[in-house]
């Protein structure tokens, strides 16, 4: 039973908070919404809900026309950032409530919420009432309650943006399994990069009201189709800057010449944007060691198990992150190794024309 | 500028403590150095905002003294104590400018003019505010105005701490690379006593000398982060600190060897007989793929971008590792083996030294 969006827009006034945009979803999918604050993540779940309508375009669900039927005539689950549950309810109840809603037998309630109690290890806090839980029991409350109903589509709304680093961590690994063996369709907002790559699944990039690329995560996450897609999807930010192809060779400076390397190898001569990941910018050098660049350390972070330096390249802060401890002084110049086979090359309209991987 | 003490100090919100668990801070002892770098990291509720609220004077101590530089401190005021504080939540004045956002510390403890604009644009320029100081400051996104917050808490030259209580959480992931390495720069720069609240490690670890490492109203480790990470003191601060935490396997150990369900693994430290709840410790990041060692079933593969990472599986353990990008990854049947060097004991939870 796939979700498609036909064309799709949504103006409010003279603003536009969701450009012509078509995606479809299919059964049993995990789909996520990567983009920043107001990228247009929250209005695209909206639409899909049915909590908006859109100003032109289909909503099609399950080859069905379901534009503009609203959210409580659909089959819809949600969880927001903000863990909401019925404060004067037991956790029981608060899973429960959909069902009695729905009007299920006693039996059935009983038996599916004890279910998925047991899914998100709430069996413990059963009797409990939300105020007496941690956030992170209280968001698997409403993720229990969201589940619980066979809904066809449920919408995750950056769920885990308000818990801790490390409970964030606990339910990133949680998640998925709660959705593994389902024919509904999930959609997960985040603006975190990190999460769309540990999620895998299907990644939209999000970016000012627009869909830049859909496709499988791992595979948008290698091959962008844009320097925008592959801005959205790079945590620390993508390093880039303005090249000359030359022969075999790429300029960035007079200074700095590197071998064009697999991604640029077959492009005409001419100018290009190339874009680096941070950790294909190393302190020790790579397995195509030709490619370095001497930048001026502007400060270093240590984390114990990985090293980012940000240097200044051209009047630009660039990024490296590398495994292991790498204490460059602030003001010093640190000689890095860059992997060019894996460096992404842009067009003049900053379309993907080679690299990655 | 000052050194604090904050000396045997216990907290506790109710006007009659009576259990252990009515007591937010258990007894607490830290030192910060003049001029350093600290970050207080732990979980919500483990009493590192109490401990923050202790220092600042926003509460006063059950029990203990607080010093600053070497002055008793514990009944000060925050305004006796000349702190800045830079909240989760921009603190701004929507209606002014920037520049009179900025200069609102400085005009508040009465200085001249002309050193308020010195400062002010010095600081707008350490933080690239400089080109848009007439603009008001309602108008900016949320990391523009906690920009300005920040702002405003490194403005005086006269302060004895700066506290930062979460101040990045509400900043989309490419920013926070921005302005934390901006506060880091500015810290070097200014070189004023800085102490960091968060429960992000990576915010702790990469913006702080000294990472003060708390849970259930205690300290349990305060260490750089490079001791918090390859000699975590406690399995909490393994679990805690790194992403994913410390693999912790039960063992036994024979003749002074350790033995994870009977196969011997070589350890930096051990001891010479078995005791009570041993744990071995050893963090994803030293346990490799290997022709023999640890007998494993891989069942699980999650793609972190620069690395993968790997679960493993052996007699009931999960065992994770990372595989950096590009290597292969066996599946099925595999062995694994750990970096001696990095690999620890734990006995009740505290590593054998």
């Amino acid at each position: 039973m796939p979700l498609e969006l036909q064309k799709v827009t949504k103006r409010v006034g003279a603003e536009t908070y969701i450009h012509d945009t078509s995606l479809v979803l299919e059964e049993g999918s995990f789909n996520i919404l990567l983009g920043s604050t107001l990228a247009g993540k929250t209005t695209l779940m909206q639409l899909m809900a049915g909590i908006q309508a859109p100003t032109s375009g289909r909503i099609v669900f399950n080859g069905k026309d379901v534009t503009g039927v609203p959210v409580q005539k659909r089959n819809v689950s949600m969880v927001y950032q903000q863990f909401i549950n019925y404060p004067n309810f037991t956790v029981y109840e608060n899973i429960a409530s959909p069902l009695r809603v729905a009007g299920e037998a006693e039996e059935n309630i009983d038996r599916k919420v004890r279910k998925s109690a047991e899914l998100l290890r709430l069996t413990p806090m059963l009797t409990r009432r939300p105020g007496e839980l941690s956030g992170g029991q209280q968001q698997r409350t409403a993720i229990a309650r969201a589940i619980i109903k066979d809904s066809d589509l449920i919408l995750l709304d950056e769920p885990l943006a308000n818990l801790d680093y490390k409970l964030r961590e606990e339910m990133r690994d949680e998640l998925p399994r709660l959705f593994m063996d389902r024919k509904r369709i999930v959609v997960y907002a985040t603006t975190e990069p990190a999460e769309a790559l540990l999620f895998g699944g299907q990644t939209a990039t999000l970016f000012q009201g627009r869909v830049t690329q859909f496709g499988p995560t791992s595979h948008i996450y290698r091959y962008p189709c844009d320097l925008t897609s592959a801005q959205v999807f790079s945590d620390p930010p993508l390093n880039t800057a303005e090249i000359e192809k030359r022969g075999q060779r790429i300029v960035l400076t007079e200074s700095i010449e590197w071998p064009a390397g697999k991604g640029a190898e077959k492009l005409a001569d001419g100018r290009y944007m190339i874009g680096i990941r941070p950790h294909h910018i190393t302190p020790e050098a790579q397995e195509n060691g030709a490619a370095t660049i001497s930048g001026r350390v502007l400060v270093t972070e240590i984390s114990g198990s990985e090293s980012v330096i940000h240097f200044d390249m051209k009047g630009q802060t660039w990024v490296s992150q590398s495994h292991g401890v790498h204490p460059f002084d602030i003001g010093s110049l640190a000689k890095l190794y860059v992997d060019i086979d894996r460096a992404f090359f842009f067009d003049s309209s900053l379309r993907f024309v080679g690299g990655g991987g | 500028m000052a050194k604090i003490l904050v000396d045997n100090v216990r907290h506790s919100y109710f006007a009659e403590p009576k259990g252990e668990e009515d007591w937010a801070l258990k007894k607490i002892t830290l030192e910060c150095e003049d001029g350093g770098a600290y970050a207080l990291l732990g979980p919500s509720g483990c009493g590192k905002t109490t401990l923050l609220n202790l220092i600042s004077g926003l509460l006063r101590p059950t029990e203990g003294r607080i010093y600053f530089d070497g002055k008793d401190a514990t009944e000060a005021s925050p305004e006796q104590r000349n702190i800045a504080q830079v909240f989760q939540f921009p603190v701004i004045y929507d209606t002014m400018t920037i520049y009179d956002n900025l200069a609102f510390p400085l005009r508040n403890r009465r200085l001249g003019e002309a050193e308020v604009d010195q400062r002010v644009r010095e600081i707008a320029r350490m933080l690239e505010l400089d080109t848009i100081l007439k603009r008001r400051a309602s108008g900016l996104t949320a990391d523009g105005k906690q920009k300005i917050s920040l702002g405003r808490g490194l403005v005086r030259t006269d302060v004895n701490v700066i506290m930062f209580d979460e101040p990045l959480t509400v900043i989309d992931p490419h920013l926070k690379w921005q302005l934390r390495s901006k506060l880091k720069e500015l810290h070097h720069r200014i070189r004023r006593t800085m102490i960091y609240v968060t429960h992000d490690q990576t915010e702790a670890l990469t913006f702080a000398d000294q990472v003060v490492v708390m849970k259930d109203g205690e300290i349990v480790q305060i260490g750089t982060p490079i001791e918090l990470f390859e000699r975590p003191r406690h399995t909490f601060v393994g679990h805690f600190i790194g992403s994913p935490g410390m693999n912790l396997l039960p063992c036994e150990i024979k003749s002074a060897t350790a033995y994870v369900a009977g196969k011997a693994v070589k350890t930096l430290k051990s001891r010479r007989e078995s005791g009570d709840h041993l744990e071995l410790g050893v963090r994803p990041e030293f346990v490799s793929f290997a022709e023999e060692g640890i007998p494993v079933d891989v069942t699980k593969v999650a793609d972190a971008g620069r690395f993968r990472i790997v679960e493993t599986r052996y007699n009931g353990n999960a065992i994770k590792l990372l595989v950096a990008e590009g290597r292969d990854i066996p599946s099925g049947k595999a062995h694994v083996s750990f970096d001696p060097e990095h690999t620890q004991i734990y006995q009740n939870g505290w590593m054998i030294e």
